[in-house]
C-alpha cells in the first residue's frame, strides 16, 4: 500500500477538452430485478491504466464485459475512441480482453493462440510470424511458442494471455482479475511488468480486481464500486488520504470514524464538534461548510501519535485505554477503547527490537494528530 | 446467450431441428399406438380398421373400440403379466443394488490410478452384443450347461438343477446385463461424496458402520434412485430376456406384446398393451426425474 | 479405512467374475472340436471356418454396420443440436419438452419405441406414401431417434464443463459465432463426439427388438440372425462370432485406454 505510483504530471483526467478514450454515459444493466450497473457515467482517457475496484458483486466485471461486448447494456451508452459501440457485437470492437481464467485455447499451441486474433483479421502469414515473435519476446517466453496451455505454468499461462490479448494493437485492453490465479511472490513481481507493458506500449488498460493493493500499486486512477454505482474515482493517494464517503473509507485500508457537526470555518480550517472525543476536532478543508451541518471526520490509524500530556486547550486529542494489541511485525496496532466506550484504533511502528517502555494492556495513553491528516464525509 | 448477437436464426435452427426430429419420431408415435389400441383387428395390411370409416358416400363415422381394454382387464393373463412384469422388475432392481453398490462402494474408495480402468472393466460387457451375453446364460444355466456340469464334477448334486427356463434364470440374465446401469450413477454420488463428512462423524464418536448408514447410504440415495429407475422401467418392458431364458409361465408385458404382435398379428391388442405398460411407466419415470433434479440442485 | 480393504477387494473380485465369467465361457467353447458346446473335445479353429462361409450372416453382419455407422453419424449431429440448446440457452419455448423428450428414450422399453414407430411408419406410407416399404431407412430412423438421446447426454456433459470464456475470448479476438463454433467449440467437445459415436454405433449394432418391428422382409440385421439361431439352440459358430465381437471391442478398448495413458503420460512429463 506504499508504493504509490508516480504519475507523469500532466494528468490526461483533468484535461476536459479532450475525447476520452472510454466513454460511459448512463449505463445501467439490470438482470431481471436486479441491477448489477446502475446508473454509471465514467470517463477514462487514453493511456491510463484505470483499476475498477470493488468487492464480488459490485457490479466491476459486468462494467467490463459491457466493455468487451459481451454484455449489452439495458439503457446508456459506450463510446469508445468516439464511436457508439453500444450495440456493436464483441468481434467488432476495437478492445480486446484478458480473461481470469485467461481461457487459452487448449487445442492450439502458444504461437497459434496469439496468432489467432491475427487469422481473424486475415492478416497474410508472414506477416502474422513476424507479430508473434515481437509478442512472444515482450513477454519473454520465446521459447514456449510450441508449447499447448497445459504444458505451462500459471505464470506462463498468463503471459501468453497478455500477449494474445496485446495482438491485435486493440485500442484499450481490458483485464479481468489478471493477476488473481497467480501466488502472492508471483504476483507483486507481475505487477511491475505489467505496468512497464502499459507505459511501453502506452495502450489504455481498464483492469478489474478486487484487491485494493494491487489497485494501489498499478493504477493512474481507481473507480470504487459498491452495489452497481460508483462510490468514487480518483488516483491511488487520493483515494487512500482523502475518502469522499463512508464506503470508501472503510474499504481500502482501516479508519476511525467520527461522527459530528461543524462548529466553525477559518479559511480553511474546520473545527467540529464530536460528543464521543475531549475536545474539539480541527481539520484542514478547503470547501465552504455550513457551521451546524453534520460531518464525519476519517482518521486513518497511522497518523495518530500517542501524546506526553493532555492539552486542554489544544484539538484534536483523545484520552482512552488500550485493550487490545496486535503485534503484526513491522507495526503493532492498537485497539484504545475512550470513556464513552467508543473504540479507536491506532497504529506504530516497532522502531526497536526492544522497546524501552512500550504500550501495554491496561495503560493510559492520550492521542493526537494533526488537522491536515484528517479527511471529511460529507454524505 | 453467448451465439446471440445478430445470429437468432441459427439459435432457432439448433432448437428446432432436434426438438422436431424427436416430436415426429417419439412423441407422435404414442398418438399411433393410443389410436390403434381403439381400432378393431382385421384380416388385411395393415391388419386393423381405421378408426374413421366412410360408410356412405360422404358420411364419416368414428368408430371407437374399447373392446381390447376390455380384454386387458377381463382376461387374467395380462393383469399377471403386469404382475409379472412388476416383480421381475422389483426383484432384480433390487439384487441389481445389492451387488452394484458394494461394487461401486469399493470402486470410489480405491486408489485413484485403479478408479478409470476398474469402471472401463465395469462398462466394457456392455459394449459387447446384449444378445450374446444372454446367450453365455444359456450355455452357463442349462440342464448339461457348464453350472451343472461342474457341481456334478465336483460331486455336490447328484441330479441337474432345473434353471434354465425358471424365473431365477430371468433374475440373473436381468441382473447380469442391468448392473452397470446401478454401478455408474452410484459411483458417481459416492465419488463426490466429502470424505471430511465421515471424518467429522468419527470425530463425533461415530463407529465407521454407523458413519455408512448415518452418512454415506443417506447422501448417496440419489444414486440409489437413479440407478433403480435406469434398470427397474426398461425391465419392465423385457422381451429378450424372459423370453430366451425364461419359461413359458414366465408372464411380462414385453414378451406378451411381442407375442401378441408377431405370432397372433394383434396389432390393436399390442397396442393397447404398450398403451398399459405406458402407463404403468410413467410413475416411476415422473420419479426419476424429480430426483435427478434434486441431486442437480444437490451438486451444485 | 484399512481394515476394510479385504473385504472390499473381495467384493470387487465377486463382481467381476460375475460379469467376465460368461463372457469367457464363450470364448473358451469357441475353440471347441464338438457341436455340443459344453462337453469339450479338443481344439478346433473349425466354427471360425465355418461362420466365414455363413453367407446369410455374414450379410446381415454388414448391413447392421452401415445400419449403425449411419445411426451414429446421424444422432452426434442430432444429439449434439439438443445438448447445445439445452445447456446454452437457458430459456427457450419447448425447453421443458425438449427436456423430456431427450431423456424419455434413455429408458423407454424397446418394445414401446419399436412397435410406435412402425405405427408412425405404416401411417406415413398410406398418407404421404412415404416410406414405402421398410427396410434400412426405417432402421436408422428409429435407432437415431434412441441413440441420439444418448450422445445429447454425452455431449451435455462435457459442454456444461467447458469454460465459457474460450468462446468469448475467440469473440474478442475477431471470430464471428459461426467460426467460434467450428475453430473453437467443436475441437474442444470432440472427444465427446467421438465417445457418442461409438455409443451410438453399438446401442444400433446391438438392437434387436426395435429393429424387428420397423424393419421390413428384405432387411435382416445381425441381432435378427444371431436371436433365431440362438432361439434354435446353442451354436458353436455364435460362440466363434461372440469371440470375435469381445476381441474386436477389447482392441478398441485398449487402443483408446493407451492413447488416454499416453496423453496423460505426456502431460505429466511436460509439467515437470
Amino acid at each position: 500500500m506504499n508504493r504509490v505510483r508516480q504519475f507523469k504530471p500532466e494528468e490526461p483526467w483533468q484535461a476536459p477538452e479532450e475525447e476520452p478514450i472510454v466513454r460511459i454515459e448512463n449505463v445501467t444493466k439490470r438482470f431481471g430485478a436486479f441491477y448489477a450497473v446502475d446508473d454509471i457515467s465514467l470517463h477514462i482517457h487514453q493511456g491510463e491504466f484505470f483499476s475498477l475496484l470493488g468487492s464480488s458483486g459490485c457490479g466491476k466485471t459486468t462494467l467490463l464485459r459491457m466493455l468487451a461486448g459481451f454484455e449489452t447494456p439495458t439503457s446508456g451508452q459506450i463510446f469508445i475512441d468516439g464511436q457508439d459501440v453500444t450495440n456493436i457485437p464483441p468481434y467488432e470492437r476495437p478492445v480486446n480482453m484478458m480473461f481470469q481464467s485467461y481461457a487459452l485455447f487448449p487445442h492450439m499451441n502458444v504461437a497459434d493462440n496469439i496468432a489467432f486474433g491475427l487469422k481473424q483479421e486475415g492478416m497474410a502469414k508472414s506477416e502474422r510470424q513476424d507479430r508473434v515473435a515481437e509478442l512472444l519476446s515482450l513477454v519473454q517466453i520465446e521459447q514456449l511458442a510450441k508449447r499447448k496451455p497445459h504444458q505451462l505454468s500459471g505464470g506462463q499461462r498468463q503471459r501468453v494471455a497478455l500477449a494474445r490479448s496485446l495482438a491485435k494493437h486493440p485500442k484499450i485492453l481490458l483485464l479481468d482479475e489478471p493477476l488473481g490465479a497467480l501466488d502472492k511472490k508471483l504476483r507483486e513481481q507481475t505487477q511491475f511488468e505489467l505496468v512497464n507493458i502499459q507505459e511501453r506500449l502506452g495502450i489504455t488498460f481498464v483492469v478489474v480486481t478486487h484487491d485494493q493493493e494491487e489497485a494501489m500499486t498499478m493504477s493512474s486512477r481507481i473507480a470504487l464500486m459498491h452495489e452497481g454505482r460508483i462510490e468514487q474515482v480518483d488516483p491511488p493517494r487520493r483515494l487512500y488520504e482523502f475518502p469522499s464517503t463512508r464506503y470508501a473509507a472503510s474499504f481500502i485500508g482501516s479508519v476511525n470514524l467520527f461522527d459530528g457537526y461543524v462548529v466553525q470555518q477559518d479559511d480553511d480550517q474546520v473545527l467540529v464538534q464530536c460528543d464521543e472525543a475531549d475536545s474539539l476536532l480541527q481539520v484542514r478543508h478547503s470547501q465552504p461548510l455550513v457551521p451546524g451541518m453534520a460531518v464525519t471526520l476519517a482518521l486513518r490509524p497511522e497518523k495518530v501519535r500517542v501524546l506526553k500530556d493532555f492539552d486542554e486547550e489544544a484539538p484534536n486529542q483523545l484520552r482512552g485505554q488500550i485493550k487490545e494489541i496486535a503485534y503484526l511485525g513491522d507495526v503493532s496496532i492498537y485497539h484504545v477503547q475512550l470513556p464513552g466506550g467508543k473504540w479507536v484504533q491506532f497504529t506504530q511502528p516497532n522502531v526497536q527490537a526492544l522497546a524501552e517502555q512500550p504500550l501495554t494492556w491496561d495503560e493510559e495513553v492520550t492521542l493526537g494528530w494533526s488537522a491536515n491528516s484528517c479527511g471529511v464525509l460529507t454524505e | 446467450m453467448k451465439l446471440k448477437p445478430g445470429l437468432p436464426p441459427a439459435r432457432n435452427l439448433i432448437i428446432a431441428v432436434p426438438w422436431f426430429w424427436l416430436a415426429l419420431f417419439f412423441l407422435l408415435p404414442f398418438l399411433f399406438v393410443l389410436k390403434i389400441s381403439l381400432s378393431e383387428p382385421t384380416l388385411a395390411q395393415p391388419p386393423y380398421m381405421d378408426l374413421i370409416r366412410e360408410i356412405e358416400d360422404g358420411f364419416v363415422t368414428l368408430v371407437i373400440n374399447f373392446s381390447n381394454y376390455q380384454l386387458l382387464l377381463e382376461d387374467s393373463l395380462y393383469l399377471s403379466a403386469l404382475w409379472g412384469s412388476l416383480k421381475v422388475a422389483g426383484i432384480s432392481t433390487l439384487f441389481c443394488l445389492l451387488i452394484g453398490y458394494p461394487m461401486a462402494y469399493a470402486i470410489a474408495r480405491s486408489p485413484v490410478h485403479w478408479r478409470l480402468p476398474l469402471l472401463m472393466l465395469i462398462i466394457l460387457p456392455f459394449w459387447t452384443s446384449f444378445l450374446i451375453r444372454i446367450y453365455a446364460w444359456i450355455g452357463i444355466l442349462k440342464t448339461n450347461g457348464l453350472l451343472n456340469n461342474l457341481l456334478m464334477g465336483m460331486g455336490l448334486i447328484d441330479s441337474p438343477l432345473e434353471i434354465m427356463h425358471t424365473p431365477i434364470a430371468v433374475y440373473i440374465g436381468v441382473v447380469y446385463n442391468y448392473l452397470p446401469f446401478v454401478v455408474l450413477p452410484l459411483y458417481a454420488t459416492l465419488i463426490r461424496l466429502d470424505l471430511t463428512l465421515l471424518e467429522a462423524a468419527a470425530d463425533l464418536g461415530c463407529r465407521p458402520w454407523k458413519q455408512f448408514l448415518l452418512i454415506t447410504l443417506p447422501l448417496s440415495m440419489p444414486g440409489v434412485l437413479a440407478g433403480s429407475m435406469l434398470v427397474f422401467i426398461p425391465v419392465m418392458g423385457e422381451f429378450v430376456i424372459p423370453d430366451l431364458l425364461g419359461g413359458p409361465n414366465t408372464l411380462m408385458l414385453g414378451k406378451l406384446m411381442w407375442t401378441e404382435f408377431f405370432s397372433n398379428k394383434d396389432w390393436p391388442l399390442a397396442s393397447s398393451l404398450a398403451a398399459l405398460l405406458l402407463v404403468a411407466l410413467i410413475l416411476p419415470f415422473v420419479l426419476l426425474r424429480h430426483f435427478e433434479r434434486r441431486a442437480e440442485e444437490a451438486s451444485t | 479405512m484399512k481394515r476394510r480393504m479385504p473385504l472390499l477387494i473381495s467384493i470387487l473380485l465377486f463382481g467381476y467374475a460375475f460379469l467376465y465369467i460368461p463372457i469367457a465361457s464363450l470364448i473358451v467353447y469357441s475353440f471347441n472340436e464338438s457341436r455340443l458346446v459344453t462337453v469339450w473335445s479338443g481344439f478346433s479353429t473349425k466354427w471360425y471356418g465355418e461362420l466365414l462361409q455363413n453367407d446369410q450372416l455374414l450379410g446381415a453382419a454388414w448391413l447392421s454396420v452401415q445400419i449403425a455407422a449411419l445411426t451414429a453419424s446421424l444422432s452426434v449431429v442430432l444429439g449434439t443440436l439438443a445438448a447445445l440448446a439445452l445447456v446454452r440457452f437457458r430459456r427457450f419455448r419447448g425447453r421443458g419438452s425438449l427436456e423430456v423428450m431427450v431423456t424419455a428414450p434413455l429408458v423407454m422399453p424397446e418394445v414401446i419405441i419399436g412397435l410406435s414407430l412402425l405405427l408412425l411408419f405404416v401411417a406415413m406410407e398410406t398418407v404421404i406414401g412415404w416410406p414405402a416399404g421398410r427396410g434400412m431407412n426405417t432402421i436408422v430412423i428409429a435407432h437415431t431417434t434412441f441413440a441420439m438421446a444418448y450422445v445429447a447426454v454425452v455431449v451435455q456433459s462435457r459442454l456444461a464443463h467447458m469454460d465459457l470464456s474460450l468462446e468469448e475470448a475467440a469473440l474478442d479476438l475477431g471470430a464471428r459465432p459461426l467460426k467460434v463454433f467450428f475453430t473453437i467449440t467443436l475441437p474442444i467437445i470432440a472427444p465427446a463426439l467421438v465417445a457418442g459415436w461409438l455409443l451410438a454405433f453399438t446401442l444400433s449394432l446391438d438392437d434387436l427388438v426395435v429393429a424387428s418391428f420397423v424393419s421390413g422382409p428384405g432387411a435382416t440385421t445381425l441381432p435378427m440372425v444371431v436371436y433365431s439361431s440362438v432361439r434354435l439352440g446353442v451354436s458353436p459358430e455364435i460362440n466363434a462370432l461372440a469371440t470375435i465381437i469381445v476381441g474386436l471391442v477389447s482392441v478398441a478398448v485398449l487402443i483408446a485406454g493407451f492413447i488416454l495413458w499416453r496423453q496423460e503420460k505426456r502431460n505429466s512429463m511436460d509439467s515437470n
